[in-house]
């Protein structure tokens, strides 16, 4: 059976799926990430799915099951990269991933799950711009 | 609708390994007759659900994959076949959301949608029987 790496990257679990994913191996996965959430205490999980052919019903429910541990363990989980003719299949399918949040890409979807205070320098910078006197 | 057997592909469907085997093959055959990558990627997920079906419902069973001629235009046809308990009451194995299992019960419902054709033959005790088909535009 094949695994699907997790790596860390900061306070963050990445994920890209690269096999053509059986129930089994996507049974795992979801198992193996709950695992290293707890073990890291990561705040986010990035799955980046653009290796995937096709999101059929057992991969779908993954992620949105992915998504429901993650939360629970507080982390928010990002799903990234679906192919376009993935999105109007798995629509049509009835498919929504109820609770999962999505980005176009990797960049956009690690935007999404940088931790709030690392924005915090940029915002102050600009409430002391405007703060500034004329 | 009948496969030709010259031409017929036939895999077995025992494991979870073998549902991967299946859309591979699908989309295979899917790319050589030429079906836009939507089409491609819709044939390919209603075969995952229904391979999954025959494996999970069926208790194990056979797909039978061909390519077909329609005058222009070119096909795949895929055939499930199981010889599991079969499914009672159709009109609610097809309504979306219903389950036997602990699946979202798109399976059936979702892959008719997927597909331009889309056939099943089914009863208590004699087995199912699922067939689909979607040819390039």
């Amino acid at each position: 059976m094949d695994t699907v790496p997790i790596l860390k990257l900061g306070s963050t679990l990445l994920v890209s799926i690269q096999v053509d994913l059986s129930d089994q191996t996507a049974l795992q996965l979801q198992e193996d990430l709950a695992e290293r959430i707890t073990q890291t205490g990561a705040r986010g999980v990035l799955i980046d799915i653009s290796g995937l052919e096709i999101v059929d019903s057992f991969i779908g429910r993954m992620l949105s099951s992915i998504a429901g541990i993650s939360r629970v363990l507080d982390a928010t989980t990002v799903v990234v990269g679906m192919r376009p003719a993935v999105a109007i299949t798995m629509v049509e399918l009835g498919l929504s991933l109820d609770g999962v949040r999505t980005a176009l890409d990797v960049e956009k979807g690690l935007r999404m799950l940088q931790p709030e205070d690392s924005e915090a320098p940029e915002a102050l910078l600009l409430g002391l711009a405007a703060a500034e006197p004329e | 609708m009948t496969a030709d057997p010259a031409t017929s592909q036939r895999l077995a469907i025992t494991t979870d390994g073998d549902v991967v085997r299946v859309r591979q093959a699908v989309r295979g055959l899917a790319q050589g007759a030429r079906l836009s990558l939507v089409d491609q990627t819709k044939l390919v997920t209603a075969a995952s659900e229904l391979a999954r079906n025959t494996l999970v419902y069926g208790g194990g069973g056979e797909a039978v994959l061909s390519v077909e001629a329609d005058g222009r235009r070119t096909g795949v046809r895929v055939e499930f076949r199981d010889d599991g308990p079969g499914i009672p009451d159709l009109d609610l194995a097809m309504t979306d959301g219903w389950t036997s299992g602990g699946g979202l019960g798109l399976g059936l419902s979702g892959a008719r949608r997927l597909v331009e054709h889309f056939e099943i033959d089914t009863g208590p005790g004699r087995g199912t029987r699922v067939v689909i088909a979607s040819w390039s535009r």
